[in-house]
């Protein structure tokens, strides 16, 4: 399986964190949060009018546009 | 006098743990990044008075967000004795990144793993023993919030006071090791100490986000929401406002009055007429002020704020904001000032200015006092909730316009990513502390500028001596009537005028002066000002009031925030140009309509 987004999945989906593509302050704020390369990665739901998605990364649930969401690679499982 | 920081991830209860320690109430809500100041207490702790200093949440040692940037400064410039570390026992799998980090500065501390009541809900299962052991630091797990282990930690906590510091480095970037080595000692750690189930149990808050947040009923839910509680407001608030009000009439008319009728005429009337009057008509507005910050701290503390985020982020984008601009209007609603220190969470100095620009258009609650009191009088109690509901859409509609106009002015690609806390529920300690809060806070203003105010409004409608009282002779008679030009394409009387002039300073005095002005208080005003407008003045007068400059601390607060007098004055000449020609185009409007 190719990497993709993780802008491109659908709510239900899951996958594994490959890359992370932000730099500076973001980056250093998503690996906080726990945005890691081999962490499992959830979607939850996207809101309304291409609004934020949320994802679900072990316990922690984060709200991140999709500006953002492209900028991280994933694979699907 | 030894110092404690409570040092942690945002939204992780160190707030809620520092009001336990010192008995305070600092504000605490379900919401990441409410603490914009440094809190202080001193508690006593087995034979020493210590200070403890709640700092702002961080999540990372090396971020670069304005809160980051003060609790680095803050370590360098204050050493403290001991760094109390709080981290949220359900999301330890991440948090142990910022403990590593702050290892690495050789802080002397006790970590203290919060909401072990949640965790435990969660099915996660935390060996502290082992894990003090594998980090060779003390580990606690503990309930803030209902006090399970505080105790235990507490001991502790004094005991690690008797050692000190080894001392800080002098560049804590050059000590913090890369990623990498932390994340192979974060998974040696939690290796042996920590089981986390797989998939988490679907718990309440999945079951709620999943009509709270539905594609298609989310935002008429939101909008439900807050219609009601504005609705509960009025519908509970106006009753006890009157109470109290008949209240203090009453003991004006059986004790006061008899008790100072010694006393020469002019002195009485400034008592009576003055102080008495304004003070009690202010005072009469305390439990309508707790009923709301009571509203509002069950919203914040659900953690309903993040999904109002999460719902209004697509709109808010058009505007040039975002969901967390959104999130500081709604709090905004409480009162404008720690709205507007809230919005240092955001990094892009544009995307900031741009919702500090458009939070002072919230109806804040001292606000929201004239408004019920001028509804209840001059509509019929059916309608008054209406009115009051629509102020609330002008609230919002002046936010947008005015985004919308100022946007390309400042624009901004600030990315947004925000933490999604679970539901959780305050508990009724929590209740009463924020509600005592707020009633101090308000007491404390209308001690120290509410009967300044009202003093300065009586001798003003009662000077000079010659002149009849609120005539067109005394003072603030010639000063309405040389506003009056400004004022009477608006319907807003002479009378009306001064109260607003006060109300630059705060809106709390607004209905105050209105009684010194009128001589009469609660009721009786009611029924003054009822005879004297008509509705489309009365709507006219509040439409100026929601939206021209809130009051002097916003104002000072917008000063400091930004700190450019540039954008203070840009904010207050906007807000008043917008506030008259929106009270000019509906009164004039309306009498064109005939009414």
């Amino acid at each position: 399986m190719p990497a993709v987004a993780l802008s491109t999945l659908v709510p239900g989906e899951t996958a594994t964190i490959v890359a992370i593509h932000t730099e500076g302050p973001l980056h250093q704020r998503l690996l906080a949060m726990g945005f890691r390369a081999g962490k499992l990665i959830e979607v939850i739901r996207r809101a309304r009018f291409s609004g934020p998605v949320q994802v679900r990364i072990g316990t922690t649930d984060i709200l991140l546009r999709q500006n953002e969401a492209e900028k991280i690679l994933v694979k699907k499982t | 006098m030894k110092r404690i920081a409570l040092l942690g991830m945002p939204n992780t209860g160190k707030s809620t743990l520092f009001n336990r320690m010192t008995g305070a109430s600092a504000r605490v809500g379900n919401w990441p990044g409410i603490t914009v100041e440094l809190l202080t207490g001193k508690i006593i702790l087995g034979a020493d008075i210590v200070e403890l200093i709640d700092l702002p949440g961080i999540y990372d040692l090396h971020g670069f967000s304005e809160d980051e940037q003060v609790v680095r400064h803050f370590l360098h410039d204050n050493v403290p004795d001991l760094a109390l570390i709080v981290l949220n026992a359900t999301q330890i799998e991440r948090q142990l990144s910022l403990l590593l980090q702050l290892k690495n500065i050789n802080l002397n501390m006790v970590v203290l793993l919060n909401m072990a009541d949640e965790a435990k809900k969660f099915g996660i299962t935390i060996d502290a023993a082992k894990m003090s052991e594998a980090l060779g630091l003390p580990i606690f797990l503990l309930s803030a919030k209902y006090g399970a282990g505080y105790d235990v930690a507490l001991q502790a906590v004094t005991k690690a006071l008797r050692y000190t510091t080894p001392g800080l480095a002098e560049h804590l970037r050059d000590q913090l090791k890369s990623d990498s080595q932390i994340e192979a000692e974060m998974a040696r750690v939690l290796q042996h100490s920590v089981q986390v189930p797989s998939r988490l149990p679907d718990n309440l808050t999945d079951h709620l986000d999943r009509l709270m947040l539905h594609p298609w009923l989310g935002l008429p839910i939101f909008f439900g929401i807050m219609y009601l509680l504005f609705q509960a407001i009025f519908f509970f608030g106006q009753p006890l406002q009157n109470g109290v009000s008949d209240l203090l009439t009453w003991l004006r008319d059986a004790a006061v009055a008899p008790l100072l009728s010694s006393l020469p005429v002019v002195i009485q009337g400034l008592l009576l007429d003055g102080i008495y009057n304004g003070l009690s008509t202010v005072a009469a507005f305390v439990p309508l002020i707790v009923l709301f910050f009571l509203f509002m701290a069950i919203v914040e503390d659900t953690g309903y704020l993040s999904r109002a985020a999460f719902l209004m982020d697509a709109l808010m984008a058009k505007m040039g904001l975002d969901g967390r601009s959104f999130v500081m209007l709604l709090m905004g609603f409480g009162c404008n000032v720690p709205a507007l220190m809230g919005t240092r969470v955001m990094r892009s100095r544009s995307l900031r200015l741009l919702t500090m620009l458009v939070i002072p258009f919230s109806l804040c609650s001292a606000r929201l006092q004239v408004f019920v009191f001028i509804t209840a009088a001059l509509f019929s109690p059916k309608v008054a909730p209406l009115v009051l509901f629509s102020l609330y859409l002008f609230s919002f509609a002046t936010a947008i316009l005015t985004a919308l106009l100022f946007k390309r002015y400042l624009p901004n690609n600030e990315p947004f990513v925000l933490e999604l806390p679970p539901y959780r529920f305050p508990t009724l300690r929590q209740l009463v502390l924020r509600g005592w809060h707020e009633v101090y806070h308000f007491i404390h203003r209308a001690s120290k500028f509410i009967v300044a105010g009202v003093v300065l409004v009586w001798l003003l409608t009662h000077l000079p001596p010659s002149a009849a009282p609120a005539s067109a002779d005394t003072f603030s008679g010639i000063l309405g009537a040389w506003l009056q030009p400004l004022f009477k394409p608006i319907g807003i009387t002479a009378e009306l005028t001064i109260a607003l002039l006060f109300g630059f300073v705060a809106k709390e005095i607004v209905i105050g002066s209105l009684a010194v002005i009128y001589g009469l208080g609660g009721q009786a005003l009611s029924h003054s000002l009822a005879l004297q407008l008509d509705w489309v003045q009365a709507y006219s007068f509040m439409l100026f009031t929601l939206i021209y400059t809130p009051c002097l601390s916003t104002i000072a607060t917008l000063r400091s925030e930004s700190k450019n007098n540039g954008f203070m004055l840009f904010s207050i000449v906007w807000s008043l140009v917008l506030a008259w020609l929106a009270s000019f185009v509906f009164y004039q409007g309306a009498r064109a309509l005939g009414y």
